[in-house]
C-alpha cells in the first residue's frame, strides 16, 4: 500500500479564457484530514470537483492509489462527496437517502439495514430514519448527508464547504463532531472551506489556494506561524504586514527600527515583507527591554482579549492583542521576540511589463497607450517598462485616466495600502497608496510620464 | 388608512359573480327540466343514451391516448432542452412554446389540410396526431420548467453514490420531475376531453367528442341537457384535480414569459 | 458521447419541424392565389394586397372580426391587469383561511376547460336576462385572464421587501404616493407579463367567445375562422393574415426572451 492515496500532478483547468487552476501539484496522505483553503473563486471547489470526477482536467493527472483516474466516471470512483447544500433527495426519506448507494450496488437487504443503522448511530440520528428529509433542520440534513456518503465506505471523503449554511454555534459543534468522525472512521478527508478558523481547527494539513495556484502547504501551525507570503499571512488570522529590509542574517529593519530575528539566507540589504502577529507584540515597563514606543489609538474588548491599535513613534499603525487594556492616548513601550518575526521574500518590488514604443513619446502596455520619454528608443521597438508601486495614481473616475481596472486585493502595510488592481486588459498592476479603496472598486489608472521607466529588452530582463 | 387585505374584496365579489355563481347555475340547470322543475331526468338521459355514453368513452380514450403520446414525445424533448450539454440557448425553448400562442383553430385547420393534401384519410388517427400536435407544447413546457430548475447537485450526488447515467435518470431525475409531468397532464387531458372545434376539423365531423355534444345541445337551446353534460365534465375535473393534489401549483403557465 | 449529442439534436429538430409544418404550410400558401389550402397556382402577392386594401369577398366581415379581436383583447387585458394587481396585493395581505379561499377561487378559472367557462357564463347571462354581445364577451375574457395576472404579480410581491411601503410613508409619502412611486414600479414586471399573457390568451380564445357572444353576429377572428371553415370555404386572405400575426408574435417573444436572458446574465 502506498502512503499517498491521492497524487495530483501538473493539474490545470480553464473555463473559457479564465484559468481557474494553474499547474497544481499535491499529494494526500492516507488517512489525513486535508483542507483546501482559499477565498471564493480561488479554484478550490473546482479542484474538489475534479477529484470527484464531475469535471475533467485540461492538463495533468489525478492518481488514486497509484492509478490514473482520468477516464473513470464519478459513479465508479471509490470516493464520496458531501455537497455544499447537502443535495439530499427530496423524494426519498432519510433511510432511503442513506441506502441509495448500497441499493445501487445490490447489497443484500439485511446488510443495508445493518449499515444504515450503524451510520445513523454514528451521526447521532438514530430515530430519524422514516423522516422526510425536508422536515429536518440544516444541521440534521448535514448529518444525513455525511451518513449517506460514509455508509459506502469510500476511500476518500470529499466535503465541499459542508458547514457553510449553518449558524455559528452549530458550525462549532459540527467541527468537533467531524474531527471525531474522522478519527473513528480512519478514512481520508478532503475538505474545502473559505473559513480559515475552520481550517486551522480541523486539519492535519492545510493547502492555501489563491487565484488557481497553491500558495502554501503545511500544518496549521506552520501556516499560521510561518506564512510564506503576504497573501497567506493576511488570509490566515490577523496580522501586521510591513515592508522591511533584511540587513544581514538574523537582523531585519522595519517600521524604521532594527530588530533581531531568526531568519537567515536572504542576503544583505535585501527588501523583504515582514509579518508580526498582533498577539506577538508585547507591552513592557522595563526601558531595557523596550524596542520602540507608541501611542494607543483605540482599544476594543473582544471577549477574551483586547484589540488595540497603536501609532508608533515612527508613524506606523500596528494592531496588538493583549489580555490587559491600555488607555487610549497613553504612551506605551513595546518589544517583539526574535522568534515572532516572520520574514518573507518579496514577490515583486515594482511593476514590470513588456511594452512597445508606438510613437515618439508614447509606449503601449497594459492594453493602453501611455505618454513617456522615449528618447533612445525606436518606434516599434519592444521595451521593458518599469513603474514603482507608489508612482501609480488611482482616480475614482475615468476622465483623466489612461486605463481602468478593479481593485482585486487590499493589503494594509502599517502606513499605507498595497493594492492589486486587475486592469481592463486582464493584467495586474500593484499600487501603493494612502487612499482608502474597497474591494471591487472601479478605478481609473494614471501614471505621469516621468514615472515610467523604459529599458532595453535584455536577456536578463526576460 | 384602509387595510390592504380589503383590496381582495372587489376581486372576491367578481369571482363569486362570474365563477362561483355560473358553476352553481350549471348544477341548477342540470337538475331542472325545461319548465324549471326539479328533475334527475337530464342525468338519467345521459346514462341511458348509448350515443352519449359512447362519445363520452371515446373522449376519455382519446384524451388518455393523447396525454400518453404527449408525454412520450414531450418528455425527451423537454429533457434535451433542459440539458445544458445539448441545448445552450433559450431561443430553442421559445420556439417550442411559441405555437401555444398561435390561434389553435388556424393551426388545426392547416394540419387537417396537410393531411388531406398528403392523401391521409381523416379519422381517429389524424385526430390523435392533430391533438398531440396542438397540445404538445403544453406538456413540454411544465416538464422543461421543472427539469431546468432542478438542482444539478441531485444528479451529481446520485452519480457520486455510484449511479450510472441510466440509474441517475430512473432513480432521481424522473421521480423529481413528476410534478412537471402532472401539470402537463392537467394541461393536456381536460382540454382534450372538452375540445369541440378541433375534433370537428381534424375528422371532418366524422368523430364527435364530448365537447361537441355539449356545444350542440347548448346551441340547440337544450340548455338543461347541455348543463347536465357540463356537470359530468366538472365532476371529472374535480376528480383529476383531486388526484393531482396541490403538488404542482407553481408549474402552471403563469411563468411562460 | 458525440453520437448522443447528434441524436438529441436530430430529435429536437424533428419535433420542431413537425410542430411548425402546418404553420409553414399556411405561410407558403399565403403566396399563391388558390382558394383552398394546399393548392399551388403560382407565386402571387395578391392575397397580401387584398388584405391591406380590403378588396376581397366579405372583406368587411374579416376586417371587423380582426378589429373586434384586438379591441376585446385590449380592453379585457387592461381591466384584468388592474383588477388582478389590486387583487394580488389584497390576497398577499390576507392570512389563513381567507387567503386559501381566495387562492382556491382564483385557481378555478385556470383549471376549468374553456367550454365549462363558456357554458357557465352563458347560463349566467341567460339567467340574468342580459343580452349577450360585446360586453358579455369582454366580461368573460376578464374572467379567464385575471387569474393569470394574479399569478404573475404574486411572486413579485413576495420578493418585495415588506418594509419598502412603510419606508416610503416614513419618508413623507402619502399612501397614494407610496403606492404609485414604490409599489407599482416594483410590481411592474409581473403586471407586464400578466398583461401580455392576458392579451395573447384573449386573442387566441375561441370557446368562451363562442358561448358568450350571443346572436347579434359579433365575430372575433376565431369564431370567424370557425364559421368560415364550417361553411367549407376558408377566406383565402386569412393565410397572409395568420402569417403576419405569427411573425409578429415570434418577434415579440424572441425579443422578450433574449432581453430577459441578457438581464439574468448580467447579474
Amino acid at each position: 500500500m502506498k502512503e499517498n492515496i491521492i497524487d495530483i500532478r501538473h493539474l490545470s483547468k480553464s473555463f473559457g479564457d479564465k484559468k481557474v487552476l494553474d499547474d497544481i501539484n499535491l499529494y494526500v496522505r492516507r488517512g489525513e484530514f486535508i483542507t483546501l483553503l482559499g477565498p471564493s473563486g480561488c479554484g478550490k471547489t473546482t479542484l474538489l470537483r475534479m477529484i470527484a470526477g464531475f469535471l475533467k482536467p485540461d492538463e495533468g493527472s489525478i492518481m488514486l492509489d497509484g492509478k490514473d483516474i482520468a477516464g473513470v466516471p464519478p459513479h465508479e470512483r471509490p470516493l464520496n462527496t458531501v455537497f455544499q447544500r447537502y443535495a439530499l433527495f427530496p423524494h426519498l426519506d432519510v433511510y432511503d437517502n442513506i441506502a441509495f448507494g448500497l441499493k445501487l450496488k445490490k447489497t443484500p437487504e439485511d446488510e443495508i439495514d445493518k449499515r444504515v443503522r450503524k451510520v445513523l448511530k454514528l451521526v447521532a440520528m438514530s430515530d430519524y430514519e422514516d423522516r422526510d428529509v425536508e422536515t429536518l433542520s440544516g444541521g440534521q440534513q448535514q448529518r444525513i448527508a455525511i451518513a449517506r456518503a460514509i455508509v459506502n465506505q469510500p476511500k476518500v471523503l470529499l466535503l465541499d464547504e459542508p458547514l457553510a449554511a449553518l449558524d455559528l454555534k452549530m458550525r462549532k459543534d459540527m467541527q468537533i463532531e467531524l474531527k471525531e468522525m474522522h478519527r473513528k472512521l480512519g478514512i481520508t478527508f478532503i475538505y474545502v472551506t473559505h473559513d480559515q478558523e475552520e481550517a486551522l481547527t480541523l486539519s492535519d494539513t492545510i493547502v492555501v489556494i489563491n487565484e488557481g495556484k497553491i500558495q502554501q502547504i503545511g500544518t496549521p501551525t506552520d501556516i499560521y506561524n510561518e506564512p510564506v507570503n503576504a497573501f497567506v499571512a493576511d488570509f490566515i488570522g490577523e496580522s501586521n504586514i510591513l515592508k522591511g529590509r533584511m540587513l544581514r542574517d538574523r537582523r531585519v529593519a522595519f517600521i524604521k527600527h532594527e530588530f533581531d530575528c531568526v531568519d537567515e539566507g536572504f542576503g544583505e540589504d535585501v527588501r523583504v515583507d515582514v509579518v508580526v502577529r498582533p498577539e506577538d507584540i508585547y507591552f513592557t515597563t522595563d526601558p531595557a527591554k523596550c524596542q520602540f514606543t507608541a501611542k494607543v489609538n483605540s482599544c476594543t474588548f473582544k471577549g477574551v482579549h483586547y484589540e488595540m491599535y497603536v501609532d508608533t513613534d515612527t508613524g506606523y499603525e500596528l494592531m496588538i492583542q493583549d489580555y490587559d487594556p491600555y488607555p487610549v492616548g497613553s504612551e506605551v513601550m513595546l518589544y517583539i521576540d526574535p522568534d515572532d518575526i516572520q520574514v518573507m521574500k518579496k514577490e515583486r518590488t515594482e511593476n514590470k511589463y513588456t511594452g512597445t514604443v508606438t510613437a515618439e513619446g508614447t509606449v503601449e502596455f497594459l492594453g493602453a497607450e501611455f505618454e513617456c520619454d522615449t528618447k533612445g528608443f525606436e518606434v516599434g521597438e519592444d521595451v521593458t517598462v518599469k513603474v514603482r508601486f507608489e508612482k501609480v495614481d488611482l482616480l475614482d473616475h475615468e476622465d483623466e485616466a489612461i486605463t481602468t481596472g478593479h481593485v482585486e486585493f487590499i493589503l494594509y502595510m502599517g502606513n499605507h495600502y498595497h493594492l492589486t488592481i486587475r486592469t481592463e486588459s486582464g493584467e495586474k498592476i500593484w499600487v501603493d497608496t494612502n487612499d482608502i479603496w474597497d474591494k471591487n472598486d472601479f478605478v481609473g489608472i494614471k501614471i505621469l510620464p516621468k514615472d515610467i521607466c523604459l529599458e532595453k529588452v535584455t536577456a536578463a530582463n526576460e | 388608512m384602509n387595510k390592504r387585505s380589503n383590496w381582495a374584496l372587489p376581486y372576491f365579489i367578481f369571482l363569486v359573480l362570474f365563477v362561483v355563481v355560473p358553476l352553481l347555475l350549471i348544477l341548477v340547470y342540470a337538475l331542472q327540466d325545461a319548465s324549471g322543475h326539479f328533475t334527475l331526468a337530464n342525468i338519467g338521459k345521459f346514462f341511458s343514451d348509448g350515443d352519449s355514453l359512447s362519445t363520452f368513452a371515446l373522449s376519455i380514450e382519446v384524451a388518455i391516448e393523447n396525454t400518453i403520446l404527449c408525454i412520450l414525445i414531450g418528455y425527451p424533448a423537454a429533457w434535451i432542452l433542459a440539458n445544458k450539454e445539448y441545448n445552450k440557448g433559450a431561443v430553442t425553448v421559445v420556439l417550442f412554446i411559441l405555437p401555444m400562442w398561435i390561434n389553435a383553430l388556424m393551426r388545426t385547420l392547416a394540419t387537417a389540410e396537410l393531411f388531406t393534401m398528403a392523401g391521409i384519410q381523416l379519422g381517429k388517427g389524424t385526430l390523435l396526431f392533430g391533438m398531440c400536435y396542438d397540445y404538445l407544447p403544453f406538456m413540454i413546457y411544465p416538464i422543461y420548467n421543472v427539469l431546468n430548475k432542478m438542482d444539478k447537485s441531485y444528479a451529481e450526488a446520485a452519480q457520486d453514490l455510484g449511479a450510472t447515467p441510466g440509474e441517475v435518470f430512473r432513480k432521481v431525475t424522473l421521480p423529481l420531475s413528476m410534478p412537471g409531468v402532472l401539470s402537463g397532464v392537467m394541461m393536456v387531458f381536460m382540454p382534450t376531453v372538452s375540445t369541440f372545434a378541433i375534433s370537428e376539423f381534424l375528422t371532418n365531423n366524422k368523430i364527435k367528442l364530448f365537447g361537441t355534444i355539449i356545444q350542440e345541445n347548448i346551441n340547440n337551446s337544450m340548455w338543461n341537457y347541455g348543463a347536465a353534460l357540463s356537470l359530468i365534465m366538472l365532476v371529472i375535473i374535480g376528480i383529476t384535480t383531486f388526484l393531482q393534489g396541490n403538488e404542482s401549483e407553481e408549474n402552471s403557465v403563469g411563468g411562460i414569459i | 458521447m458525440n453520437t448522443r449529442k447528434v441524436f438529441a439534436r436530430i430529435y429536437i429538430w424533428i419535433v420542431l419541424v413537425v410542430l411548425y409544418a402546418p404553420i409553414l404550410f399556411i405561410a407558403v400558401f399565403s403566396f399563391t392565389e388558390a382558394k383552398s389550402l394546399g393548392n399551388w397556382t403560382g407565386f402571387s402577392m395578391n392575397l397580401y394586397k387584398n388584405l391591406f386594401t380590403g378588396s376581397m369577398q366579405n372583406s368587411s366581415g374579416l376586417i371587423s372580426a380582426v378589429e373586434n379581436t384586438l379591441v376585446i383583447a385590449l380592453i379585457a387585458s387592461v381591466i384584468a391587469t388592474l383588477l388582478g394587481t389590486v387583487a394580488a396585493i389584497g390576497i398577499f395581505n390576507l392570512k389563513g383561511r381567507k387567503k386559501n379561499v381566495m387562492n382556491f377561487l382564483n385557481n378555478i378559472p385556470m383549471i376549468n376547460p374553456d367550454i365549462i367557462t363558456g357554458v357557465s357564463l352563458f347560463l349566467l347571462f341567460v339567467f340574468l336576462h342580459i343580452s349577450q354581445g360585446y360586453t358579455t364577451v369582454v366580461l368573460a375574457h376578464i374572467t379567464f385572464c385575471t387569474p393569470y395576472v394574479v399569478l404573475n404579480v404574486m411572486p413579485k410581491l413576495s420578493q418585495l421587501n415588506p418594509n419598502i411601503y412603510e419606508a416610503a410613508l416614513d419618508l413623507g409619502a402619502t399612501p397614494m404616493q407610496a403606492l404609485r412611486k414604490v409599489l407599482v414600479p416594483a410590481l411592474r414586471p409581473g403586471m407586464i407579463s400578466g398583461f401580455i399573457l392576458s392579451f395573447t390568451m384573449s386573442l387566441d380564445d375561441f370557446a368562451v367567445t363562442f358561448f358568450t357572444r350571443g346572436t347579434i353576429g359579433l365575430d372575433t377572428l376565431s369564431t370567424y375562422i370557425y364559421a368560415d371553415a364550417r361553411k367549407g370555404g376558408l377566406t383565402p386572405e386569412l393565410k397572409p393574415l395568420m402569417t403576419i400575426l405569427f411573425l409578429l408574435i415570434l418577434v415579440v417573444l424572441l425579443i422578450i426572451n433574449i432581453r430577459q436572458s441578457k438581464n439574468s446574465n448580467k447579474k
